[in-house]
């Protein structure tokens, strides 16, 4: 530590450079999130109706993103489209990652929502008349909804957090510029506790909201 | 491999103290606990590793990657399993522990007899979780740089330039290994709880 | 003996008990009548120190029970007590939850309490479900085993709050028998009840209570066929 020309402190400017970093981390969470959740509630929907087979084939597939680490399956999928020819920006190779990984999970989230409905009701609601697709609708998502809201919520700020093992392959999201500014500044406290600051900012109202509509809920 | 268990053990030690500190501390504790949970379940895992590496780093104290390694993970595992525990003591009906006491029962014998082993088979699925999340997030020891399985493959690779190939058998190992601990977990639970 | 004097409490703002005296001699049966919310169950509570008590004593075998001195753990072997929700032990058999406290509690080896825990199971008439887990058992055959369970510690006080009163009807009469049979073997028993037919037919005393406090106490011919009070008649009209 010292004052060598390479070492500058903490400026104004580094401020606006996080700023940044974090919008990307937003971005390439809000998109992981919004895709992989649709992704999963279509997935989540076959493996309900589709049980055992769904479980054995989908399922199986499924199941790999969660049982190998995050960071290997982000080093491997961007290592592998050099290999059959193209390559992909860390950015497109990360997200593409993350919307597997997130659907996957959301996937597991939805099924048990699905499940959550109880089938009576459900037969009540096809005995009035209502189409299967009706049911879904009006019966099953609302339902299953508030079952599974604070487990999406789960998935969804998990997804925020690992976005930053996308720094791994290049991409300056918000761990990846701390990273930087450190090494640059050489204040590794003051700026580890920014970042820790905004991602819990938006981490913590969240799961505790999530806690509150549940505890809300689960009275009616 | 290892890293990953002896952080879920430190982590349960800690968690289980963290979550009494929560129940039945005073005010003080009962907000550290609160304090240390929030911080490990609302920020990165990496972030907490970085922290035990270059933040205190910047304290003049430099410790060993696998010791930052343990101690980050200890912290997160801590705090997630913390809220585990807490959720199955508060499951338990307190008419549990009034029986136990209208018998007779001291309050050390209705906690070791009765509901421990009522919360244990609570936690046990949540506990199997964790310990899953344990071994996927040792991955991020290669970043601070201690070799266990994931550093082991990038030096390796790094070495061959053979990238792909060679996290593609550590993929297959993690996974292999995942599976195989979540059938042992498995067949373990049908033994133990019988009820 | 148990004796309550001028015993007190409060939950916070609400004066739950207020001022009960009670003598319960060895060998009687006491039945305790009253609305919900009244105290009864409080009081019962209150007699082996699950709640404390704000003012007055109770006295069992002339130990104070809320002394601090008191050993409850002590006192609370020679109490059993039999819950409205039963609160069996589910990670335990039934053979087990009946011959643990034994076990641990008296100190009695692992053969001892197994013997006592087959003869109350016995007594109860659950014999042939020892090795079953509570979630296999009816509710009424979950309380014949926590009845049981009290009873392995031989006290020489039960006691007994609404333990029908979360029991399907069918479900209600067998354990009513097993409190006759008890009552009839000389035990020593509070039951708080609603039952008032029970009451008028085992107990030898039936107290009223009526907001915190014994409104009337005498036998059964008195307190229930006719009351002295006018409090206690129109409960009986509403209950009847």
């Amino acid at each position: 530590m010292g004052s060598s020309s390479v070492f500058t402190s903490f400026q104004f400017s580094d401020f606006g450079f996080l700023i940044e970093a974090a919008g990307r981390t937003l971005l390439i969470s809000v998109l992981a999130i919004s895709i992989g959740t649709v992704f999963g509630c279509i997935f989540g929907w076959i493996l309900s109706v589709a049980r055992i087979v769904g479980a054995v084939t989908l399922g199986a597939v499924l199941d790999v993103f969660r049982s190998v680490p995050l960071l290997i399956q982000l080093i491997l999928f961007y290592n592998f489209f050099p290999i059959i020819g193209f390559n992909l920006s860390p950015f497109e190779a990360g997200t593409i990652v993350l919307i597997f990984y997130t659907s996957s999970l959301v996937a597991a989230v939805a099924r048990g929502g699905i499940d959550a409905v109880p089938e009576i009701t459900r037969r009540a609601a096809r005995s009035l008349g209502l189409s299967y697709w009706q049911d879904m609708r009006y019966i099953v998502w609302p339902i299953g909804l508030r079952a599974v809201l604070p487990s999406w919520a789960g998935v969804a700020l998990g997804v925020l957090k690992d976005s930053a093992l996308v720094s791994v392959l290049g991409y300056v999201e918000l761990l990846r510029a701390s990273q930087i500014l450190i090494t640059r500044t050489q204040e590794p406290f003051l700026i580890l506790i920014i970042v820790g600051i905004f991602y819990f900012s938006l981490s913590f109202p969240i799961s505790r909201l999530t806690a509150r509509l549940e505890r809300k809920w689960h009275y009616d | 491999m290892e890293i990953a268990v002896l952080a879920m053990v430190v982590g349960i030690v800690l968690g289980l103290g963290l979550a009494i500190m929560r129940m039945q501390g005073t005010r003080p504790l009962a907000w550290f606990a609160v304090g240390w949970i929030e911080l490990a379940r609302n920020t990165p895992a990496l972030l907490q590793l970085f922290f035990f590496g270059f933040g205190l780093g910047a304290f003049g104290l430099h410790l060993s990657p696998f010791l930052i390694v343990l101690f980050g993970l200890s912290f997160n595992n801590a705090g997630y399993l913390a809220e585990t525990f807490r959720g199955g003591f508060n499951a338990i009906p307190a008419t549990q522990t009034r029986a136990a006491r209208s018998l007779g029962m001291t309050q050390s014998q209705t906690y070791i007899r009765i509901i421990i082993p009522q919360v244990f088979r609570l936690v046990y699925h949540p506990l199997t979780n964790q310990m899953v999340w344990s071994v996927l997030m040792s991955s991020l020891a290669m970043l601070v740089g201690f070799r266990e399985l994931a550093g082991e493959t990038q030096f390796l690779a790094s070495k061959t330039y053979r990238i792909f190939e060679f996290f593609l058998v550590t993929a297959a190992i993690y996974y292999v290994i995942v599976k195989l601990f979540l059938a042992g977990a498995r067949l373990l639970s049908w033994r133990l709880f019988r009820y | 003996m148990i004796e309550i004097n001028a015993v007190r409490k409060n939950f916070g703002d609400l004066e739950v008990l207020k001022g009960i005296d009670l003598v319960v001699q060895k060998g009687e049966v006491i039945s305790i009548i009253g609305a919900s919310g009244s105290g009864k169950s409080t009081m019962l509570y209150c007699i082996n120190a699950l709640e404390s008590i704000d003012s007055g004593e109770i006295l069992i075998d002339g130990v104070d029970a809320h002394a601090v001195s008191t050993d409850i753990n002590t006192l609370r072997r020679n109490i059993g007590m039999v819950f409205q929700q039963w609160n069996s032990f589910p990670h335990l058999t039934a053979l087990e939850n009946v011959s643990l406290a034994p076990h641990i509690v008296l100190g009695k080896s692992s053969a001892e309490a197994e013997e006592i825990a087959r003869r109350q199971l016995e007594h109860v008439g659950l014999s042939d479900k020892v090795d079953e887990f509570p979630s296999r058992l009816s509710g009424g055959q979950q309380q014949r085993l926590a009845i049981a369970r009290a009873l392995a510690m031989d006290p020489s006080y039960m006691l007994f709050d609404e333990v029908t009163s979360a029991l399907d009807p069918e479900l209600v009469g067998e354990v009513l028998d097993t409190l006759r049979l008890l009552s009839e073997e000389g035990v020593t028993m509070l039951v708080v009840t609603h039952e008032i037919g029970f009451a008028r037919d085992v107990s030898d005393r039936v107290a009223y209570f009526h907001e915190g406090v014994i409104e009337e106490l005498g036998p059964p011919g008195q307190v229930i066929e006719n009351p002295n009070s006018e409090k206690t008649k129109k409960f009986l009209a509403k209950v009847r």
